[in-house]
């Protein structure tokens, strides 16, 4: 029965796999200098200490984006609202940020909170109107999404532009409100002890506290979990407030570290790529670092390659498609399975 | 304000409304037949921008708008049929399923469009045509009316008629009935013979269908050329249209001419003095006070009911 424990495992694994077989396909279709192209996509990302730097980097926002879709998903939620609140909530740690006169350590932490909590408040409000009268929250957190940067748009031009600045942007960030270089020669800061942190939180969470456990539950069988005494619409309440949490913190630690003003123009897409993480991951907490690793290093490595050769970077597009869809078909490989089972069977009979 | 009322008490306002209509109508209308079967198509948004850039590539290279709409229609019924091969044969979860459809489309059409132009803003390199405009004899001549009915784009005349066509559907033909069965009890359909996985296919690809013409018409119509993520959200609007149309063909009619008047609504806005990035969030708005109004009503009359 071993084998058969491993199987989800293997058959991620073969998902990246054939993932990583179809991008060199298409490697080979498209460049005219094939070898070259695919070593800088598979081994840019880990040839220097920089590009190392970029790969951990970039996991920082997608563990807080795949641990807040894990949740959701969890419960059978399709929200995919962590995009907006990843934004709107950035920008209100930049708004915070932006001030003087706080000292290096209360202010990062007021900033990201400020974030979290105007998170949670944005998402209260979808899983409100899906609890109370069963709206549907993937159109609805869709809607908030574009509803959310116009809003931020107009907040960032009319409040915090610094008309000084060439491009669109906020004021700059004070240094106090900055996170902290944690790797010498790159750019990782404190938000990844922030967000391996968090992993550990969710994970006690989900698993060892009951509120985990009715999460767990409504998940699985929301009309079960109601008979047996849970009160679900209570449960998919606190789900959001917290996933919305996440989501916003992550936006503001990713503000905070990695940008000295605010100047997102445009959604920046660590929410959906957040849909991939806790798919990719399972919904389990652990395996979301995991995830976020992997797509992180992809990600680089297909940045590395626009760069320096002649693929653009939105061909991973296709390739994050075909993820999404092959993890999650439940008869992929399922003969593998089945046969697996029989010998099982076979052996014991 | 009453440069506001100015605004909508002219004709082409009213014309507007039929215009930016249009690709909610036909999205909202292959949402209907999707969900009607039981496999909602929350993949609509992703086929109609491909549907959007395939027109413009096959027009661009066949030198014919027709051509390039059949290639519009093509493609978007091949996206649908991935999604249907997925969910009815490998068993993806359909929502999953259509959120990775609609990943793919974001960013494969501007992977495609860099491929073939070395841009990856707008297919302004391509030389793609535009479908016609049709001028209706009698009708245009009639005052006011005349310039608010007449004088649509080929495909906002199709839209109307595909309303039509979807409500004849499933009100009178055998497959109509079929999607009906299969949506609301599909092993009850099996147990009268009614084959649920062929059904459904063919519901999931007549929406592909519907929302490729969608497309066509924002890239072939709406504006003559492709540009990056240029359906904005409107397969979304069109779920929330279906949904608050009850699901029938009527009434998702109806609602999408609503979401239409809110777009048209926010394009009009824009001439006055109020900031862009607010006016832009309009459509967006109506539609979360369009879906709670709707789902505050059902649940209270469940509550009466129960």
């Amino acid at each position: 029965m071993l084998k058969l424990k491993y199987f989800e495992l293997f058959r991620t694994l073969a998902v990246v796999l054939i993932a990583l077989l179809l991008t060199m396909l298409f490697i080979l279709l498209i460049s005219d200098n094939k070898l070259e192209t695919m070593r800088i996509f598979l081994a840019e990302p880990v040839s220097s200490r920089s590009h190392v730097g970029n790969v951990i980097e970039l996991a920082i926002p997608l563990i807080f984006t795949g641990l807040a879709m894990a949740l959701m998903f969890r419960m059978n939620l399709f929200n995919l609202g962590a995009e907006g609140i990843f934004f709107f909530s950035g920008l209100v740690a930049a708004a915070v940020g932006i001030q003087t006169g706080l000292s290096p350590f209360v202010h990062p932490l007021l900033a990201i909170l400020a974030g979290g909590a105007v998170g949670s408040m944005i998402a209260f409000v979808v899983g409100f109107l899906k609890a109370k009268w069963d709206a549907n929250e993937l159109v609805t957190s869709l809607m908030f999404n574009s509803i959310l940067l116009g809003v931020g748009l107009y907040i960032l031009n009319y409040f915090l532009r610094d008309a000084s600045a060439y491009t669109t942007s906020s004021y700059k960030i004070a240094a106090t409100a900055q996170l902290a270089r944690i790797i010498p020669g790159t750019r990782v800061h404190t938000g990844l002890i922030v967000a391996l942190l968090l992993v550990v939180l969710v994970y006690l969470f989900v698993y060892k506290t009951r509120w985990g456990y009715e999460l767990r539950m409504t998940g699985a069988n929301r009309a079960f979990a109601e008979y047996s005494g849970i009160k679900t619409g209570r449960t998919i309440v606190y789900v959001h407030l917290i996933s919305g949490f996440i989501a916003g913190i992550g936006g503001s630690i990713e503000v905070l570290g990695m940008h000295p003003r605010f100047d997102w123009t445009a959604l920046p897409g660590h929410g959906f790529d957040g849909a991939l993480v806790a798919m990719l991951a399972k919904n389990g907490p652990a395996a979301v670092v995991l995830s976020a690793f992997f797509l992180a290093y992809i990600r680089v490595g297909a940045d590395m390659m626009s760069r320096y050769s002649d693929v653009p970077a939105e061909m991973l597009a296709v390739i994050q498609s075909v993820i999404l869809l092959l993890v999650s078909a439940d008869q992929f490989l399922k003969f593998w399975k089945n046969r697996m089972l029989l010998k099982e069977a076979q052996k014991n009979g | 304000m009453d440069k506001l009322l100015e605004i909508l008490f002219t004709t082409e306002f009213a014309y507007s409304i039929f215009r930016v209509t249009t690709p909610i109508l036909f999205a909202a209308l292959g949402a209907l037949l999707s969900n009607r079967a039981g496999v909602p198509n929350i993949g609509l948004e992703g086929i109609m921008l491909t549907s959007a850039l395939v027109g413009v590539i096959v027009s661009a290279y066949t030198g014919s708008a027709w051509i390039g709409l059949l290639g519009a229609a093509a493609g978007g019924m091949l996206l649908a049929w991935i999604l249907a091969f997925f969910t009815l044969q490998l068993k993806t979860d359909v929502i999953l399923g259509g959120i990775a459809i609609n990943a793919f489309a974001s960013g494969g059409t501007v992977f495609i469009l860099y491929m073939l132009t070395g841009e990856k803003g707008t297919s302004s390199q391509l030389a793609s045509k535009m479908l016609p405009e049709v001028h209706i004899p009698l009708i245009r001549d009639i005052p006011v009316l005349g310039p608010i009915l007449s004088g649509h784009h080929v495909l906002t005349y199709l839209s109307i008629i595909s309303a039509v066509f979807v409500y004849w559907l499933l009100k009178h033909t055998p497959l109509g009935l079929r999607i009906r069965a299969v949506g609301e009890n599909p092993k009850a359909a099996q147990s009268v013979g009614v084959r649920v996985k062929r059904t459904r296919y063919i519901a999931l690809v007549l929406s592909g269908l519907f929302a490729s013409l969608g497309g066509a018409f924002m890239s072939m119509g709406y504006l003559s050329l492709f540009t990056r993520d240029m359906t904005a959200g409107r397969g979304w609007i069109a779920l929330a249209a279906e949904s608050m149309g009850r699901s029938t063909a009527v009434g998702t009619t109806a609602t999408s001419f609503l979401f239409g008047f809110a777009q048209a609504l926010s394009n009009a806005l824009q001439l006055l003095k109020i900031p862009s990035e607010l006016i832009q969030t309009v459509p967006y708005l109506a539609t979360v006070i369009g879906l709670v109004i709707y789902a505050w009503q059902r649940t209270r009359k469940a509550q009466k009911g129960g």
